[in-house]
C-alpha cells in the first residue's frame, strides 16, 4: 500500500465515517436487526470499521522506539481498538467467526487485545520467537484441543488469521485480506527479525508504555501469575518465560480477560 | 535553532522564556521604555541562555529519556534574582536566574587568574574589594527534583503558598516542598491495580491561584477534576468533578480522542478553568460540574478529516490555551501557524498567522479565515491546503499587557497591541 494509495484510502474514510456514522444512530442501536439491516444497506461502513481498526493495531505495534512512547496516545488508541470490538461483538459480525473454530469463541474475542501485548511480549520473551514456526504447524493440524502451551501463543497468532478471513468472505476477500494480513505481516517481520542474541537488544524493543518500574523492583522475578496476554500490563520479568510453566496460569488469565472484554 | 516546546512570561511579564527540544532555556528581557523613543515600545531581547536538562539513558528499560522541556514555570520575584522551574520527562529542576555585575579582586590565597599563589610568597595580606565589570547574567542549578516519576511528566504547577509545587504524569501527581529534593508527596495516583483495566490518563493539572489546598487534573477522557487535599493526604476522591454529556449526534470512533483535554488552566480571578480538547475551547464555572459555560470552536472543519488526522497521528497534538490578564480573552493555537483569540464578551473570535512571510515588522496582523464550502474567496484559505506540520502548540499571554508569545515550530513570535 503505497502513500499515495493509504492517503486516498484515509480520505474516503473520512467521508465514509461522517456518513456511514451517522446513518448508523439514527437506524437505531437497540435492535439488533435493525442494525444489521442497517448495515447490509452499507456494506462499506463494515470495511471502514474494520481498516480502522488495522490501522490502530498497527499504530500500537509500531511505537516500539529508542525513547519510551506515550501513554496517553496508546491509551486512547487502545480504547478506540476495544470501541471497535465492541460494535463488532454486538453486530454479530464478531460472532460470525465463531461458528468456524470450535472452542475458540472466548479466544477469538481476545485476539486484537492479543496483538496489542503480543509484540512486547515477543520480543521481550525472545524464546517465543525461534518456536513461532513450528506452533503455527501445529495448531494447523490440530485445532482447539492441543496442548495448553500452543494455545497461549500460536492460537492467539493464528486466530486472526482464520477470524479475519472468514469475515472477509462475508465481504470482500481480496482487498480486506490484504490490508489486514499486511498488518499482521508487519508486526511478525518486527517479532521475526529480532534475534535473541543479546540481551538489550530484546529490552530495546519492549513496547514500554506501560512499564512499571514499581513492579519490576518488587521481585517480579518470581511471579507466575503473569498470563499470557499481559495487555497493557507491564513488561515484567524475563526470567520467566517458558510458556510451559505459565500455561494453566494462562487459562485463568484468558478467562479474566474474557471478563474484562466483555464487562467494557 | 530548535523546535520550542514551552513558553512562558513571569509574573510581571518583564521575562518570557522559552524551553525546546534540545533542552536548553532561552530567557528574554523586556527593554525599559525610553521617553526618546516612546512609539518603541519595550521590546524582548535575548536576556539568557542555558542548557537545562541533557539527554539521559536509563539502563533499566534500555531506553533514552528525552531532553525536551516539557513546561517552564515561573516563581514570584522575591528578591533580585529570578526562579524557574523547568521540567522534562522525569526531572524537575530549580534554576536561579541571577545579574552579576561586580566581582571581588585582590584575594589573598590566589592570583586574578585564579592560580593558587604559593603560601610562603605572600608577605601582606589585604582585603578583596568588589569592583563593577560587565554585566554577565548566570543560570545556576539550585535543586534537582528527580526519580519520583515512573511515568511522563506533563505538567507542573507552583502553589500560591510559593513553598510547594507540584508535577503531574500521566498516572500520578506529586507534591514537592521547594527546599526537599530526595521526598515527595503522591497526591493523586490513578494507576489501576492491573494495568490491562488501564483506560484514563492524567494530561495536565494546575493549582488554584489563590487557594493554596486546591488544585485540578484534566483526563484524557475529556474530564476535570477538582482536588481539595485538606480532605484527605492522597487524594483519590475529587471534591468536584467536570464533564460534559456527550453529544449523541456527533458520535463517532474519534469521539473519545477528540474529547481528551490537552490543556486545563485557572483563569486569574480563580473563578473559571478552560480547558482544550481537539477541536473547542471550554470555560467552565468552578461552580458548575455538569457543562461548561461556554464552548468555543477552534477549527471545527477539521471535524470530517478525522480520520485522516487520526492516520496522520495529528488527532494527538496536544495545543494549550491562555487567559489575558483580565480573562477577557483567551487564545490557542492551531494549524497551519494561525492561532485563534476569542472574546469572552463580546463573543468575536479572530483567526490570526504566525508567519514571516505574511507579516512584516510593525505590520498589522491581517485575520485570517479558512473556507470549507465549495467556494473559495480571494485571501480564504481552503481546508485541504492547510499545512499540518505547521502546528502552534504554545502560546503565551503577557499578564497586564496585551502582548502575546507564539512558538511557531522553531520560530518565537512576539505580538503587541498597535500603538496610536
Amino acid at each position: 500500500m503505497g502513500e499515495e494509495e493509504g492517503l486516498h484510502q484515509t480520505q474516503l474514510l473520512d467521508t465514509m465515517f461522517v456518513r456511514g456514522l451517522k446513518r448508523k444512530c439514527f437506524d437505531g442501536e437497540e435492535d439488533i436487526e435493525g442494525t444489521l439491516a442497517g448495515i447490509k444497506a452499507i456494506p462499506s461502513y463494515n470495511l471502514q470499521r474494520q481498516s480502522l481498526l488495522d490501522m490502530s493495531l498497527v499504530k500500537l505495534q509500531l511505537c516500539h522506539m529508542l525513547v519510551e512512547p506515550n501513554l496517553c496516545r496508546s491509551v486512547l488508541i487502545a480504547n478506540t481498538v476495544r470501541q471497535i470490538q465492541e460494535e463488532m461483538t454486538q453486530d454479530g459480525t464478531w460472532q460470525m467467526v465463531n461458528t468456524q473454530s470450535t472452542g475458540q469463541a472466548s479466544l477469538d474475542r481476545l485476539v486484537s487485545t492479543d496483538i496489542l501485548c503480543r509484540s512486547s511480549r515477543e520480543q521481550a520473551e525472545g524464546k517465543l520467537v525461534p518456536d513461532y514456526s513450528t506452533f503455527n504447524k501445529d495448531f494447523e493440524s490440530d485445532q482447539a484441543q492441543d496442548s495448553s502451551e500452543t494455545m497461549s501463543t500460536a492460537s492467539s497468532v493464528q486466530a486472526p488469521r482464520n477470524l479475519q478471513s472468514n469475515v472477509w468472505e462475508m465481504e470482500n476477500p481480496q482487498e480486506n485480506k490484504g490490508s489486514f494480513q499486511k498488518s499482521l505481516d508487519q508486526i511478525f517481520e518486527t517479532l521475526e527479525n529480532k534475534s535473541p542474541n543479546s540481551v538489550e537488544d530484546l529490552f530495546s524493543e519492549v513496547d514500554n508504555s506501560y512499564y512499571d518500574l514499581d513492579t519490576m523492583l518488587t521481585g517480579m522475578m518470581s511471579n507466575s501469575k503473569m498470563g499470557h496476554c499481559d495487555g497493557l500490563e507491564t513488561f515484567s520479568s524475563p526470567t520467566t518465560t517458558t510458556s510451559s510453566s505459565n500455561c494453566k496460569s494462562d487459562l485463568n488469565e484468558l478467562d479474566h480477560i474474557v471478563e474484562i472484554l466483555v464487562e467494557s | 535553532a530548535d523546535i520550542i516546546s514551552t513558553v512562558e512570561f513571569n509574573h510581571t511579564g518583564e521575562l518570557l522564556a522559552t524551553g525546546d527540544k534540545g533542552g536548553r532555556v532561552v530567557i528574554f528581557q523586556r527593554e525599559q521604555e525610553s521617553k526618546n523613543q516612546p512609539h518603541r515600545r519595550g521590546e524582548y531581547n535575548v536576556y539568557s541562555t542555558f542548557q537545562s536538562h541533557e539527554p539521559e539513558f536509563d539502563y533499566l528499560k534500555s531506553l533514552e529519556i528525552e531532553e525536551k522541556i516539557n513546561k517552564i514555570r515561573w516563581l514570584p520575584q522575591q528578591n533580585a534574582a529570578y526562579f524557574l522551574l523547568s521540567t522534562n520527562d522525569k526531572t524537575v529542576k530549580l534554576w536561579k536566574v541571577s545579574e552579576r555585575d561586580k566581582r571581588p579582586e585582590g584575594y589573598n590565597l590566589k592570583d586574578e587568574d585564579g592560580r593558587l599563589r604559593d603560601p610562603s610568597m605572600i608577605t601582606v595580606l589585604r582585603v578583596p574589594v568588589l569592583r563593577p565589570m560587565d554585566l554577565m547574567v548566570e543560570a545556576t542549578p539550585r535543586r534537582v527534583f528527580a526519580n519520583a516519576h515512573t511515568y511522563h511528566i506533563n505538567s507542573i504547577s507552583v502553589n500560591s503558598d510559593y513553598e510547594t509545587y507540584m508535577s503531574a504524569d500521566d498516572l500520578r501527581i506529586n507534591l514537592w516542598n521547594f527546599e526537599i529534593t530526595n521526598q515527595s508527596f503522591n497526591i493523586v495516583d490513578i494507576k489501576p491495580a492491573n494495568m490491562e483495566e488501564l483506560t484514563e490518563v492524567i494530561t495536565a493539572a494546575e493549582f488554584h491561584p489563590h487557594h493554596c489546598n486546591t488544585f485540578v487534573y484534566s483526563s484524557s477522557k475529556g474530564t476535570i477534576r477538582l482536588c481539595d487535599m485538606r480532605t484527605a493526604a492522597l487524594c483519590d476522591r475529587h471534591a468536584k468533578f467536570f464533564e460534559e454529556p456527550e453529544d449523541p449526534s456527533n458520535r463517532s470512533f474519534f469521539s473519545e480522542i477528540i474529547s481528551s483535554i490537552s490543556d486545563v488552566k485557572f483563569s486569574h480571578s480563580g473563578r473559571y478553568i478552560m480547558t482544550r480538547d481537539y477541536l473547542t475551547v471550554k470555560v467552565w464555572d468552578l461552580n458548575m460540574e455538569n457543562r461548561p459555560i461556554e464552548t468555543y470552536q477552534v477549527h471545527d472543519y477539521l471535524r470530517s478529516k478525522l480520520c485522516s488526522l487520526y492516520e496522520n497521528d495529528c488527532i494527538f497534538d496536544k495545543f494549550e490555551c491562555v487567559w489575558n490578564g483580565s480573562d477577557s480573552v483567551i487564545m490557542t493555537g492551531s494549524y497551519n501557524n494561525f492561532f485563534r483569540m476569542f472574546d469572552r464578551n463580546t463573543k468575536r473570535d479572530v483567526t490570526l498567522e504566525a508567519s514571516r512571510e505574511n507579516s512584516k515588522p510593525r505590520a498589522v496582523l491581517k485575520p485570517r479565515k479558512v473556507c470549507v464550502g465549495g467556494k473559495r474567496r480571494k485571501d480564504e484559505i481552503s481546508v485541504d491546503s492547510l499545512d499540518f506540520s505547521k502546528k502552534i502548540l504554545h502560546t503565551a499571554w503577557h499578564p497586564s499587557e496585551n502582548i502575546i508569545a507564539v512558538a511557531a515550530t522553531n520560530n518565537l513570535y512576539i505580538f503587541q497591541d498597535k500603538v496610536n
